[in-house]
């Protein structure tokens, strides 16, 4: 058994979100003084209510991402995708990158442990590309409050294809002459 | 729709919950503090990137973004936006801020989405930051590689499908 993933860095506040506050303040500054104060409440005021209609969107998000981390084994996942071979472990890679929670310090030693047990650089891919893409964690809690339901539904109907088009041209790459695995660590 | 959404996330909220709680008392316990601490810890983040993205895009004057990213500005938006993304350093309160700031300032929404495809398979300091201490490296040049056609597949996948 492994020892299990690190815990995430949990923190409110970091240098991204201090950079992002410092031009909110700015944009807003500048939206009061130039446009006047009603024109700012409005803004705050419609930006606030998307924010509040998406939270209980969000907390669901959180909470579906802790309880699949508790009931779902990343031994056994890694298990089963390295176990399938072909067009079905694309299939399997990307399924588990749409369903796996969590940041990119539990996701990266999973696709770690993926190549270990016997998974090729495809199914590797097509995983990341997956939990980058259509993770549903990342949607939810990330996306969904800044661009709305539409947007994201939208945006993932469109994303779907594509962790199998990367895997396949990972395994075009290997079959072509990329040696990935001379330097494991 | 945003019901329907709503409903639907909570019936899977309930079934994983049961089966947390078949399981255990202590699961469902760990499980409702886990997901409860992570809402409340990213809230601020995620207020401030939702507000702020509102009063950069008002404060940014619509005719400085259209001509490069509107929707009138085809496949050199789509490059425009991808080099956008890869070169957007910092976590995803950065990336959904600017890509939203855009989009409500007149840019066209496959631009966003290869801005926000790009952000999210390039960026530089993520692969060095947590991909290749975790990976084998070549596995991670492979990945990135193989990555590179794809925020344009988004983007032309995205206006084949049509908005919704």
């Amino acid at each position: 058994m492994k020892p299990p993933p690190p815990r995430r860095r949990r923190r409110a506040f970091d240098w991204s979100t201090a950079t992002i506050a410092a031009l909110a303040i700015a944009a807003a500054v500048t939206v009061y003084v130039r446009d006047g104060r009603n024109h700012f409440l409005e803004i705050l005021g419609g930006d606030l209510s998307l924010f509040a209609a998406m939270l209980p969107k969000v907390l669901a998000g959180c909470l579906i991402g802790a309880f699949v981390t508790l009931l779902l084994p990343r031994e056994l996942v890694a298990r089963w995708v390295g176990h399938e071979s072909g067009f079905a472990g694309l299939l399997i890679a990307a399924f588990f990158g749409f369903l796996l929670p969590g940041g990119p310090i539990t996701i990266y030693p999973v696709a770690g442990a993926f190549l270990i047990m016997g998974a090729d650089a495809g199914a590797v891919v097509a995983f990341i590309v997956s939990w980058t893409l259509i993770g549903y964690t990342r949607a939810l809690v990330w996306e969904l409050p800044f661009f709305g339901a539409d947007f994201v539904i939208w945006r993932i109907a469109a994303a779907v294809p594509l962790p199998i088009i990367a895997g396949l041209l990972a395994r075009i790459a290997v079959r072509a002459g990329f040696e990935y695995r001379s330097d494991e660590k | 729709m945003t019901l329907a959404i709503n409903i639907l996330l909570w019936l899977v909220v309930g079934v994983l919950a049961f089966i947390a709680a078949m399981r255990g008392r202590v699961l469902l316990d760990d499980g409702v503090r886990a997901g409860v601490m992570e809402f409340v810890l990213l809230l601020p983040r995620i207020g401030i990137g939702v507000i702020g993205s509102g009063f950069v895009a008002e404060a940014l004057p619509n005719e400085w973004i259209a001509p490069w990213l509107g929707p009138e500005s085809g496949f050199f938006g789509v490059v425009l936006a991808t080099l956008g993304g890869a070169l957007t350093p910092g976590g995803p309160v950065v990336g959904f801020s600017i890509g939203a700031a855009a989009l409500k300032s007149g840019a066209g929404a496959p631009q966003v989405i290869a801005y926000s495809t790009a952000w999210a398979l390039y960026a530089i300091h993520r692969l060095v930051i947590w991909e290749v201490p975790m990976m084998p490296a070549r596995v991670v040049w492979l990945r990135a590689m193989v990555s590179l056609p794809l925020p344009f597949m988004a983007a032309a996948l995205a206006m084949l499908l049509g908005r919704p």
